[in-house]
Order: C-alpha cells, then structure tokens, then sequence
C-alpha cells in the first residue's frame, strides 16, 4: 500500500426512532490507500451503505469525520455508483455519462474526448443515443459506471452496483470492471454482499460485524493484477480465502435479534 | 420432435389471426368514432329540414355553416376569435410561469411548500367564475380583467400538479445530482423540472382548458370582442346561428390546442413514449 488517500475517523452513527437511540455505526476508524480496491462486506442492515453515503456527503455522521486526500484542486472528491437505478430516465445515454462532467463545468471538447472513451470502453458506444427504457438492468448499470467514471473523482464508491443483476450479467460486469479500473488504478470502496464478489474484485477486505456496525476483521486479497475473473474462480487459493470469509460471515448472520437498518 | 414442426405452422397462423384481431377491431372503432358525429348531424339537418325541431333554436347545421362562412369572410369572426386567443396566450403566459416556478419551489422545499400550500388549498375550491366581479373590480373592464381570469384558471392546476410531481421524483435522483456537484439552480433544471414533466404537462393542459372557460365567461361580461362576447351579444339580438358559430368556434379553438399540447408533450417526452 503506498500513501492514504481516503481516512475514517471514529466513525458513528445514530438514528432516534421512536425515542429510542438506534446505533448504526459504532466507532469506525480504517484507511485506504491510494490506488486500493477495497470491498466491505456484511450482513444486510449493518450500516455498510450509511457508512457509504457519510463519505461520500449525502448523510453527516453523528460524530467523527472522513478525509479524502486530494492530488488536484479540480477533481471532485468521489462519484458514487448507486444501488439500483440511479441513472436518469429522460436523458439520453450519453447525457448520463455526461452529466457529473457537465455539471462541474467541463468544456465540451473535453466532455466529448472523456465520455466517448468511456461508453466505449462500456461496450455503450451504439447506445449513445438510446434512453434508460431502451436498456436492460446491466446495461444501465454500465451508464451509472462510465458516469462515475467519466468526472474522475479522486475515490470512487460503488454501493452494491452489481446486486441487482443476474448471475452471468454480474461475472461480465465484474470483469468489464475491473479492465476498466485496471487502466485508471483509482482508489475504489465498493459494498456488497457477495463474497464471490469481494474476492474477485478487492485487495483487501473489510468484514462488517452486524453489531453496532463496527468492522470485525480486515483479509488481504493475495491475487496478483490483472485478473481475470474466470481463471481467479477456478484457482484453490480462492475457494480457501472464500471459506474464510464466509466463516467469519457465518457468525454475523447467525447472531440472535441482531439490530437492523433499512 | 416431428409433431412439434408439424405444429408449428398452426400455431404461427393462430398468432396471425389474434394479430389481426385488434387491428381490425380498432379501425372498426375509428370508423364508429367517425360515424357517430356524422349520423347526429344528419339526424338534426333532417330534422330541421323537416321542421320537427324548432329551427328557432336549433338552426340546420347547413345554415350554421353557412353563417359560419358568411361571418369569417366579413372577417367579423377572425377579429373576435383572434382577441380571444390573445388574451388566451397571454393569460397562459402570465399565470403559468409563475405556477411552474412556485410549484418547483414547493415540491423541493418543505418550508416554501409549508407556507403556501395552505393558502393554496383554501383558495384552490373557489369557483374562479365567483371571483370575476372582485377581478372586474381591481382590473376594470380593460384587457387586463379578462388576461387575469385566464392567468388564474392557468395558476392552480400547474401549481398543484408540478409541486406533486416533483415530490413523486425517487430521492436517488437528487442524491445524484448532489454526488455529481449539480448547484440549485442545476438541481432544478436537470432533475426537478424534467422529472415532473409529465405531471406539469397534465397540469397546463387542465389549465388551459380552465382559461379557455374562464376566457369565454369573462368576454361575455363587459368586452367589446372575443368569442364570448359574440356569443352574448348573438343572445341579446336573437341571432342564434352566430352564438352557435361562436360555441363551434370555441370548440375547435379548444381542439387545436389540446393537438398542440400533445404533440409538445410527445416531443419533450420522448423518454416515456413507449412506456
């Protein structure tokens, strides 16, 4: 790992629900380092996505705070892939991919250059033209991504991008990922539930406990780069580290009454 | 595997024909669309003909044409029917930017809806024909009396339908437009306005259809043109094949814009078109 890019400070979070305070993140404190794909993994309700939209400004924490180490006063902080459908429906493919860049003022050369190689590196190029109601799940999926993508945010944030997909849309859109992440390195925090998907794409894991959200471990991913998702999947150190993993999972889920968050 | 190609084409030609079923069953439904209008008024010129209505107050529909053509050549018609749209366009104009405006506002902070939507409600059931004689009041008999009714007969629908379809926008969409640094004014623009499109669509065509009441209602009241005051000064001089050009004119004024606003709607909606 070279330099931090992106640090959690003690971390917490607390809702009132019906006067009753509700702890969803219980003092958080890790770093990621520039350049690093790093996924968080846990159990439905354990604050991974609250824990998201801190860092990325959408939800203030109840205390603590999140730094993001800036290499360039004109790159915005971080873009976020959203769960679910997030790009917009009266606006055209291109205009999507177009919008974080647009917004942030960039000339429309500049916009043309940047959002062209990325559909085109999203397979999307065809589809420039065509609105969200004209595409399937994953390739609306590949829009939000080349959004993401195309403003060049110093951390990118991808909250559980791929959950909604089929099997096989997932593996394609996991590799299509990470070709694309191998050309830009950027520092990534991704969530999801999958452990397949946390050892396919992450070099280091963390596991969130559905205590109190608080991690419970951190797992270096040994895989070397560029991967390849088939061979990874095939190889017997990823059906180790995959059992480790779900061990350690295991434990979560099965704990009694377990707080939950929506 | 022989049965399933010996099937095949019987089950190819039952598609064929549950295909064809609706076609035909819709150009049956235009023509009877088409039919109906026309069996009326060939029911009423017979009648007429005939003497079995009283032709005093239901002129044939041949002499209705008639001074139709006679009325729009002595260019009578056209001034009056142009005075009319005038204060229409204008009306749509006055009363329906500042809807849009409002309503956005509304439908994206709470406050601004807290504040206003009461007064809104309260005064939202008010007859808008109660209130000429207090518009009369204020504006005097002029233009601007007549412009006033159309611009709030415009005002209350698209305030109402465009603050209700910004509130019906998904929240990701303004997380989005928060993650990706889109400003206010951005935030209206590219998510609030496009996104109630459809719902703010629905409001200016009840609105203009309101105006179109409301204009109709205010030129028979103290105006000197438009097609509302045709038709009650056809009332007080007896002429009742002008009031009947005036009701059609009316009608078809009403017709062609809902055509406009439909095809606006089509073009600035082409996301949904097929939804």
């Amino acid at each position: 790992m070279s330099s931090i890019k992106i640090r959690f400070e003690h971390i917490e979070k607390t809702f009132r629900l019906r006067d009753r305070d509700f702890t969803a993140l219980g003092d958080i404190s890790f770093e990621v380092g520039s350049g690093e794909f790093f996924v968080i993994v846990g159990p439905s309700g354990c604050g991974k996505t609250t824990l998201l939209r801190i860092a990325a400004g959408l939800e203030q924490p109840t205390t603590g705070r999140v730094t993001i180490e800036r290499s360039a006063s004109t790159r915005p902080e971080n873009a976020m892939v959203f769960q679910g459908d997030s790009i917009f429906p009266w606006m055209t493919v291109w205009e999507n991919a177009a919008y974080g860049l647009r917004m942030r003022g960039a000339d429309d050369a500049h916009v043309r250059d940047v959002v062209g190689h990325y559909l085109d590196r999203t397979g999307l190029a065809k589809f420039a033209n065509a609105y969200p109601h004209q595409l399937s799940g994953g390739m609306k999926q590949r829009v939000s991504i080349a959004r993401a993508f195309a403003c060049d945010p110093e951390v990118l944030f991808m909250d559980e991008p791929f959950s909604a997909l089929d099997e096989q849309n997932r593996t394609i859109l996991q590799e299509e990922l990470l070709r694309i992440w191998d050309e830009t390195k950027k520092t990534v925090i991704f969530i999801t539930h999958s452990v397949d998907e946390a050892v396919t794409l992450g070099d280091r894991i963390m596991i969130m406990s559905a205590d109190c959200g608080r991690p419970k471990v951190f797992v270096d991913v040994p895989f070397a780069r560029p991967r390849s998702v088939f061979a990874l999947r095939s190889s017997p150190e990823y059906g180790r580290l995959f059992g480790d993993i779900w061990g350690y999972l295991r434990d979560e889920i099965k704990l009694p009454g377990a707080a939950r968050a929506s | 595997m022989s049965l399933d190609l010996s099937e095949a084409p019987v089950a190819e030609l039952a598609a064929q024909s549950a295909k064809r079923r609706p076609v035909d069953s819709a150009t049956y439904d235009r023509l009877l669309g088409i039919g109906s209008p026309i069996l009326l008024f060939a029911v009423w010129e017979l009648a007429a003909q005939l003497h079995w209505i009283d032709v005093r107050f239901f002129p044939a529909p041949s002499s209705i044409f008639g001074e139709f053509v006679r009325l729009g050549s002595s260019g009578e018609l056209a001034s009056n029917a142009w005075s009319s749209i005038q204060r229409l366009a204008f009306g749509i104009v006055i009363g329906g930017i500042p809807a849009l405006v409002i309503g956005l506002a509304m439908g994206l902070y709470r406050p601004i809806n807290a504040a206003l939507d009461p007064l809104i409600a309260a005064t939202y059931p008010i007859p808008k024909s109660a209130i000429l004689p207090l518009i009369l009041l204020i504006f005097g008999l002029g233009e601007s009396s007549k412009i006033a009714m159309v611009a709030i007969g415009m005002f209350y629908p698209v305030v109402i339908n465009t603050a209700v379809g910004v509130r019906q926008i998904d929240r990701i969409y303004f997380d989005v437009g928060k993650n990706f640094g889109a400003n206010r004014w951005n935030t209206f623009r590219t998510i609030a306005f496009p996104g109630a499109l459809p719902f703010i669509m629905t409001g200016v065509k009840l609105g203009v259809g309101l105006g179109l009441i409301l204009i109709a209602i205010a030129e028979m009241v103290g105006a000197k043109s438009g097609l509302g005051y045709m038709i009650w000064n056809a009332w007080q001089i007896f002429a009742v094949k002008t009031m009947y050009v005036g009701i059609v004119s009316i009608a078809i004024i009403g017709f062609l814009l809902t055509v406009l606003l439909n095809e606006i709607e089509r073009r600035l909606i082409p996301a949904r078109s097929d939804r």
